[in-house]
Formats: structure tokens, C-alpha cells, sequence
């Protein structure tokens, strides 16, 4: 139910922003008429859903890989499985856990499933399009990282993420910043080397590769053994494609998986609702003057992503 | 179902039989117990009951797939690697190797067009789904510590023991519970 209000939340702000501010998204909208598709040689990662088994190792390796704080449990106590959040949700990512394991019982499958969540990684990100101040940036190697120095906790990003990634420090009250998995990019994969959770999985649950060899490895296997995994790679061309892909045994809308949120990158709807966020949602005047600069160099930073 | 069962059980004998040998001993189809402890890291070694689970499995290519010269039981191996001679090593270390993520592997797996078992699992990988894929079809111990403990550089790792959180460093209700 939530999601749909976020979805229909969006398009309305795109219905109704685009009276408001026309002039000033003209051309944002048109550069976002073209259909990037990512970097040719960027990374990516292939989970196959049905041999996970909810050890949570990924989960301590991301912790000690990321700095992140002590947890609340320690990281062998399965009873988080369990932890429901308002609407009966599983437990989502936070400022504190920039993965999170997630068991399912699926009607007809002898075992419970369980689905490791991170950021997707996505070809064209909502949260770098959504975000005024150009916090984010998609490398080449395939990761979205940020600039927690640039970040001034809007928000927008977390609203716009259709993977509902994004958390918030709201532990430092005066200045909090977006907090997410950045698939290990400054200590990994900048090198070449795959991710700290990718790595510590007992069952190598995920394969590390280039994105366009994962692809015709998932098709392969679900070629293999048409039987056993339904045949739809997530993440193959969600939202414009996304680095980090999916292979399950359960269609994908039973385990969580939103599968309506059609081919398109989201920027197609959050471009021009953006525009208007930091006036609409967030008062603070001292932003005002530096808004200006801002969006000129993230235009002038956009140009240069794309091409090189 | 019984029988995949079995079948199950046995790949999870064989696999393990061939590991990395650091010490065993040998019965008549192949080392009596295998001490597994090349990557231990977290967890203690593993030494393997070898002659045990070849009692249960109903082949050794349950485990071995083709390199005891046995047809493989998966007719999509079967496709390539047909009942034939033994291979040099049946040792699962000496093709899943316990370094899949080094800058070499990934290099000739990326660079070579023409390698089929792109995925070819590690180590790791190979023992864990062969070991816990029969134990949960078979009802087997599939507990982390069931079949190896836990020291305390693991401990840490995963903030448990003498490392769990106390309630005061978890600051009380977490965000996102
Ligand atoms: S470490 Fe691997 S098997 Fe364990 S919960 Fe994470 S993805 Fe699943
Ligand atoms: S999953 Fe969300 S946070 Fe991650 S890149 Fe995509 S839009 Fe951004
Ligand atoms: S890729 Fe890195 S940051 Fe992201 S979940 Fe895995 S360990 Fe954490």
C-alpha cells in the first residue's frame, strides 16, 4: 500500500509540478528523454536467491567493511527474521545496516526463502537524478556512491529510490546525511575487488562479474534448469537495469519484489518533481543562495558523467 | 523424494572427502576422515567423517560429479563430461579453488570468451551448498556450529560472546526495527 502511495505521490508531483516549474525543467526533461543503460564494462553482482540460507554473514562483513556502529543484536541471533516493522514489513536498511537479510515463507516451497537487500546499484539512478545538490554519482565501475560532504539531508532521494534504499543519520541531528551501501567502492571495488559481503558468503549465494557476463550467466542457468528458477532475471531492465541482478525459484512479486515498476528509469517521472523539492519541501533559506550554483554545476557534473 | 535424498547425502560425503588433505586416514573408498582447515578463519577446521557419508551416498559422483571416472548424476553435466577416466584429482581444492575473488581468477574469467564455468564456485561455496544443500533435504545438522565452532576472531566478527551488544551500546531502539 505504501508503495503505491509513493508511486501515485510521484506522478502526481510530476502532474502537478509541471505547471509550476515548466520553464524552469525544460531542459532537464528533454536530456531525460535519452536512455543511457549504463556503463558497457561496469561491474555488477548476481545473487541467486534460492541458495541463501539466512546466516546473516553478509550482513557482519558489510558492518566491519563499512565502520558501521554495534548492532542492536548480535549478528548470529536469527530472531531479527521475525522483527516486523509498521504494515508487517521485514526489516528495511538503515543508517546502521546497509544490508539486511529478509525471510519470506512462500505458500508451496518446502523451506522459507531469504533475500539479502542492499542498493541496487542502478544504471540510472533515481536517488543521483533526484538529488539537487549532485550528491551522487554512478562510477564507471558501476557502483552509486555519494558525497556526504554535499549532502544537506533533504531527503528527496529516499523518496525517489524505488528500492526504498536510502536511510538517514538521524542520530546526528544537526546535519544528517543519506547513508546507504556503496558495494564497497572506496575499499573494493575501485581495485577491481568485489564486495566485502559478496566475498564472506559461506554459500556464494552471489556471483561477481562484469554486469553484461552476469546476464548471460543468469539466462544460461535458468536455460539449464527451466524447472527450478522462474524465468525472469530482476533487475535485468527494472527501472533501466540495475548492477545488482536477481535469480529466484518464487515469482519475484511474492518475496517483495516490486514488478511494476515497468523498463523505465525513474528519472522519466522524479526529473521535474525534483526541480521543485528544495522550494516545495525544504525551508531553509541558506540554502536558497547556494541553490543556484549548485544546479549549475550539477548540470555541468551530469554532461561529464554521461560521456566519459 | 528418498532417493534424491540420498543422493543428496552423498554429495555432501564425497565433496568433503577430497578437500584440502591436511591430515587423514583411508578406509577402502578413500580417506576415512578429511581434516578441512584451509580457509578457516572465523571457524574452527572441520574433520570430516569421509567414511561415514560414503556409507550413506549412493555414488561417489553424487559428490565428486565426473572426476571419480562415474557418469555424473546431473544430466546437464552428463551433456559434457560422460562416464570416463578418473580424473588426476578427485580433491575438491583442486578445482575450486579457495581464492575465487584474486585479481588472477577474475581476470581469466573475464578475459577468456570461451570458458564455460564462468561460475565455477569456490572453496567455500562448493563445500557449504554441497554440505548444507543434503543436510537440510536429509534433516542434517545445517547450525554453523554444528559442524564447526567458532573461535574468537569469529566471535567478533559477528558481535557474539564476549562481544555481543550490551543493551546500553545498541542505544536503546534501533532505526529501522
Ligand atoms: S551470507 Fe550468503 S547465505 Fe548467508 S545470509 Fe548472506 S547471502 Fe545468504
Ligand atoms: S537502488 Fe535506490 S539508492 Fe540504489 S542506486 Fe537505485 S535509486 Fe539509488
Ligand atoms: S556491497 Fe559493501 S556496502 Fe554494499 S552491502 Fe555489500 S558489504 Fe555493504
Amino acid at each position: 500500500m505504501k508503495k503505491l502511495n509513493r508511486r501515485s505521490f510521484l506522478k502526481g508531483g510530476l502532474a502537478g509540478g509541471a505547471t509550476i516549474v515548466a520553464v524552469g525543467t525544460s531542459k532537464q526533461a528533454l536530456a531525460g528523454t535519452h536512455n543511457f543503460g549504463g556503463y558497457p564494462d561496469s561491474m555488477g553482482v548476481l545473487v541467486d536467491l534460492t541458495k541463501c540460507v539466512g546466516c546473516r554473514t553478509c550482513e557482519a562483513a558489510c558492518n566491519k567493511e563499512q565502520g558501521l556502529p554495534t548492532p542492536d543484536k548480535p549478528f548470529d541471533d536469527l530472531s531479527v527474521f521475525e522483527e516486523k516493522r509498521e504494515g508487517g514489513l521485514p526489516r528495511r536498511t538503515s543508517e546502521k545496516a546497509y544490508t539486511v537479510v529478509q525471510k519470506y515463507d512462500v505458500e508451496g516451497r518446502e523451506h522459507p526463502l531469504f533475500r539479502k537487500v542492499q542498493c541496487n546499484h542502478c544504471n540510472e539512478p533515481a536517488c543521483l537524478t533526484s538529488c539537487f545538490v549532485n550528491a551522487y554519482k554512478k562510477t564507471p565501475e558501476g557502483a552509486v556512491i555519494y558525497d556526504k560532504t554535499v549532502c544537506v539531508g533533504c531527503r528527496t532521494c529516499m523518496i525517489a529510490c524505488p528500492f526504498y534504499i536510502p536511510a538517514y543519520s538521524y542520530s546526528s541531528a544537526i546535519n544528517p546525511v543519506v547513508k546507504k551501501c556503496i558495494m564497497c567502492y572506496d575499499t573494493r571495488l575501485k581495485f577491481g575487488r568485489p564486495p566485502a559481503c559478496v566475498e564472506s558468503c559461506p554459500q556464494e549465494v552471489m556471483t561477481f562479474g562484469k554486469r553484461t557476463d552476469l546476464l548471460k550467466l543468469a539466462h544460461q542457468r535458468i536455460s539449464e534448469k527451466p524447472d527450478k528458477y522462474v524465468d525472469q532475471v530482476y533487475g535485468e531492465t527494472e527501472v533501466g537495469g540495475t548492477a545488482w541482478m536477481y535469480m529466484s525459484d518464487v515469482p519475484f512479486d511474492k518475496i517483495g519484489y516490486d514488478n511494476h515498476l515497468g523498463t523505465q528509469p525513474i528519472i522519466s517521472y522524479v526529473k521535474e518533481f525534483l526541480a521543485m523539492v528544495p522550494m516545495v519541501l525544504t525551508i531553509w533559506p541558506a540554502l536558497f543562495t547556494g541553490f543556484h550554483l549548485l544546479s549549475n554545476r550539477k548540470d555541468a557534473l551530469k554532461n561529464d558523467d554521461n560521456k566519459s | 523424494m528418498g532417493g534424491r535424498k540420498k543422493t543428496l547425502l552423498g554429495m555432501a560425503a564425497l565433496m568433503l572427502l577430497t578437500a584440502p588433505l591436511a591430515a587423514q586416514s583411508w578406509a577402502a573408498d578413500g580417506p576415512g576422515t578429511v581434516e578441512l582447515g584451509s580457509l578457516a578463519n572465523h571457524y574452527s577446521a572441520v574433520t570430516f567423517n569421509h567414511a561415514m557419508h560414503t556409507g550413506v551416498a549412493p555414488s561417489c559422483a553424487e559428490c565428486h560429479h565426473h572426476t571419480t571416472g562415474l557418469a555424473p548424476t546431473d544430466p546437464n553435466c552428463a551433456r559434457c563430461h560422460e562416464a570416463g577416466a578418473k580424473a588426476k584429482s578427485v580433491a575438491c581444492k583442486d578445482c575450486h579453488s579457495d581464492k575465487p575473488f584474486s585479481a588472477e581468477n577474475l581476470k581469466k574469467i573475464q578475459e577468456n570468451p570461451k570458458l564455460y564455468h564462468k561460475d565455477r564456485l569456490g572453496l567455500k561455496g562448493a563445500y557449504h551448498r554441497r554440505c548444507l544443500g543434503c543436510h537440510t533435504e536429509m534433516g542434517g545438522p545445517t547450525g554453523c556450529q554444528d559442524c564447526h565452532t567458532r573461535n574468537d576472531k569469529g566471535d567478533a566478527f559477528f558481535n557474539s560472546g564476549k562481544y555481543a551488544p550490551t543493551p546500553s551500546a545498541s542505544g536503546g531502539h534501533g532505526e529501522g526495527h
